[in-house]
């Protein structure tokens, strides 16, 4: 397998680029769909309906002052937020984006969403240890805990989809979802309960509202990232909308059939020319990006729908509620590709 | 196959270059007049009393100790999932085999979460 | 593959250096962050032995779980940093380098008696290191041949969790 380096590396400076630009999409997304929701306009200054914010936030980012407390520790302040921003868009590499575009296609591709995913945490942790600040610390401990919590039923969730799909190659997954007719073949109907958890958890490793506890305003401030100031706090920033973007790309191709087009066997069907054409590629974005948007779309609905957990509820919904029934999911999901896989 | 793998390092390196750029630019156009007031942690506006790094609940050691055990062993069930369709394949002798081991594997585990739930390790209040 | 031996050697100097780090530094947040460089470095590693599913793992486990447990104890009990290091005497290094003989005469013992042989039985090929460090091949053997070490390992995890519960509830009346 020959791949060129030049040819990888502006993949990468696409995927990288691409990140930045939906973040800031985010960014503007978030906050006119939270004020629709509130009944205000939301943004609406710079530029036309306010499209130019997102611009104006980095602008203000890099011209603001970096202010770090006294008796924080310099190079983990800064360490915290660039740890952040690499795991964040390493993680976009993974991402199927239509057949045969991805940029790290390997047989354990699942798994090191999962890897990469757990060495988030020392950011959140450094950053907020380093700062000296009793909030921050607070908020760094709490995220670290809630993290590691949801991190096994997360793991539990991806093992019944690798269960259904023999393997852990993310395009696998993707294919392995081809079957069945239209949309039943995807893993969100074939594996209901692993679904819903994944998406339970992927909100609480985001720290996305209801389960922002590590910065919660009311109680922590600013959380972990209490004593940053500009562009590092613009970093945590950035690192936040792209995971959250990613765990969107994510849920899409572990439970809804990825980049594959509802119908995809009957319009190949229908119109064989389009079998490996440019068009089909490009098609499969689309319906990925659309997949995605929703999710994105549901991450600020949910956020606006569900008050924030109490701390002990949190942990009693991780560990005596999500880990055992996904176990029990596990359990079943094993055994119902057993008997699906032996009859037919 | 380790050339799968070389996106993942150019990645990590264009992702660095770019968290280090956009640190070094703020760092060159923003404005630097750090006072003794800036620096103090943020406490609601009052001064900060003692210093931040003081001792934390046990409780977070414990679901930290606990985590580990249960990484590994959902780590060990990976093999099983990727394998678990060859299993299949090769008879109803072969699968209940490694149901079996599995099912004791994660019976012996639960064993220990039922326990932590039960002393009340997992408690927070 | 040339890019492989390139990769694998940065690795090793990484790996060295933060290993080294582990050892000098006199803050223990610096002490353990280099020890996750050093597991990250190896991670790498066994990647570019073709080894994927045990280098995933091995940032799952050790970089993402059993590191966060020590920076959790350094951040929780509030460790300073050590004093600067008294100069050191003679002694201890005629010790080390004495030890250090001790363990090559051990090792050459060992080797020579047992008859094992440092080469190996034949040459491994790509190929076959993908096919044997795949999750896989791994599944097959372990759900079956090493079954009854699986439940081993499980008990002893048991016995982890019991005894975390145990220390950290204990009344010290």
């Amino acid at each position: 397998m020959e791949i060129s380096l030049l040819s990888t590396s502006i993949f990468a400076f696409l995927v990288v680029n691409a990140m930045l630009l939906s973040a800031s999409v985010l960014v503007y997304a978030e906050r006119r769909v939270s004020g629709f929701m509130q009944n205000r306009p939301g943004p609406n200054r710079v530029g036309p309906l306010g499209i130019l914010q997102p611009f104006a936030d980095v602008l203000k980012f890099v011209m603001k002052e970096d202010i770090q407390p006294a008796a924080s520790n310099t190079f983990i302040h800064a360490l915290a937020p660039v740890l952040m921003v690499v795991i964040a868009m390493s993680v976009a590499s993974l991402i199927p984006f239509a057949e045969g575009v991805v940029l790290l296609d390997i047989d354990v591709g699942v798994l090191m969403v999962l890897a990469l995913t757990s060495v988030t945490v020392y950011g959140i942790t450094l950053g907020g240890w380093s700062s000296n600040s009793k909030y921050s610390l607070l908020g760094g401990l709490r995220s670290a805990a809630q993290m590691i919590s949801y991190e096994l039923s997360m793991g539990l969730a991806v093992i019944s989809v690798v269960i259904i799909a023999g393997t852990m190659s993310l395009p696998g997954i993707v294919e392995d979802q081809a079957s069945g007719w239209a949309v039943l073949g995807w893993n969100a109907f074939r594996n209901p309960v692993g679904c819903i958890i994944f998406i339970v958890t992927a909100f609480a490793e985001t720290n996305r509202a209801p389960f922002d506890l590590p910065e919660a305003e009311q109680e922590l401030v600013g959380g972990y990232h209490t004593e940053y100031s500009g562009m590092k706090f613009g970093m945590f920033f950035l690192a936040e909308y792209v995971n959250w973007f990613v765990a969107s790309f994510i849920i899409v191709t572990l439970f809804f059939g990825g980049y594959l087009i509802p119908f995809q066997p009957l319009l190949l069907a229908a119109i064989p020319a389009l079998d490996g054409s440019l068009l089909l590629t490009l098609l499969q974005f689309g319906s990925l990006m659309l997949k995605v948007a929703f999710f994105a779309f549901l991450f600020i609905w949910v956020r606006w729908t569900f008050p924030r957990f109490k701390y002990n509820q949190l942990m009693d919904l991780g560990w005596k509620k999500m880990l055992p029934i996904a176990l029990a999911n596990t359990v079943v999901i094993a055994i119902g590709v057993a008997i699906f896989r032996s009859i037919f | 196959m380790f050339a799968d793998f070389i996106p993942l390092f150019v990645i990590i390196a264009i992702a660095l270059g770019l968290a280090l750029t956009l640190l070094a630019a703020a760092s060159w156009i923003g404005p630097k007049r750090p006072n003794k007031i800036k620096r103090t942690p943020y406490e609601s506006g009052m001064d900060p009393i003692g210093s931040a790094r003081e001792r934390y609940s046990v409780k977070f050691y414990l679901v930290a100790m606990i985590f580990i055990v249960f990484d590994v062993e959902v780590v060990f069930m990976y093999p099983w999932a990727v394998s678990f369709h060859d299993f299949i394949d090769a008879g109803l002798v072969a699968t209940v085999g490694v149901m079996t081991v599995v099912g004791l594997f994660v019976g012996i585990l639960t064993l220990g979460l039922v326990y932590d739930i039960k002393k009340g390790g997992l408690e927070f209040d | 593959m040339a890019l492989a031996s390139v990769t694998f050697f940065a690795l090793a100097l990484i790996a060295i250096a933060s290993a080294v780090g582990v050892l000098i530094a006199r803050s223990p947040i610096y002490s353990a962050l280099s020890l996750v460089l050093n597991l990250l470095s190896v991670a790498g590693l066994y990647l570019t032995m073709n080894a994927s599913f045990i280098g995933v793992i091995q940032i799952l486990v050790y970089a993402g779980a059993i590191m966060v447990l020590v920076l959790f104890v350094i951040m929780l009990l509030n460790l300073d940093a050590l004093p600067s290091p008294r100069s050191i005497g003679w002694g201890p290094i005629l010790g080390f380098v004495l030890g250090i003989g001790l363990l090559a005469q051990l090792l050459y013992v060992m080797l020579t008696s047992f008859g094992i042989s440092l080469e190996a039985a034949e040459p491994v090929t790509t190929a076959m290191a993908v096919e044997n460090g795949s999750a896989n091949t791994l599944g097959q053997i372990l759900f079956t041949e090493y079954a009854l070490h699986l439940q081993v390992a499980a008990i002893l995890l048991l016995a982890a969790t019991v005894g975390a519960v145990m220390l950290a509830q204990r009344r010290f009346a």
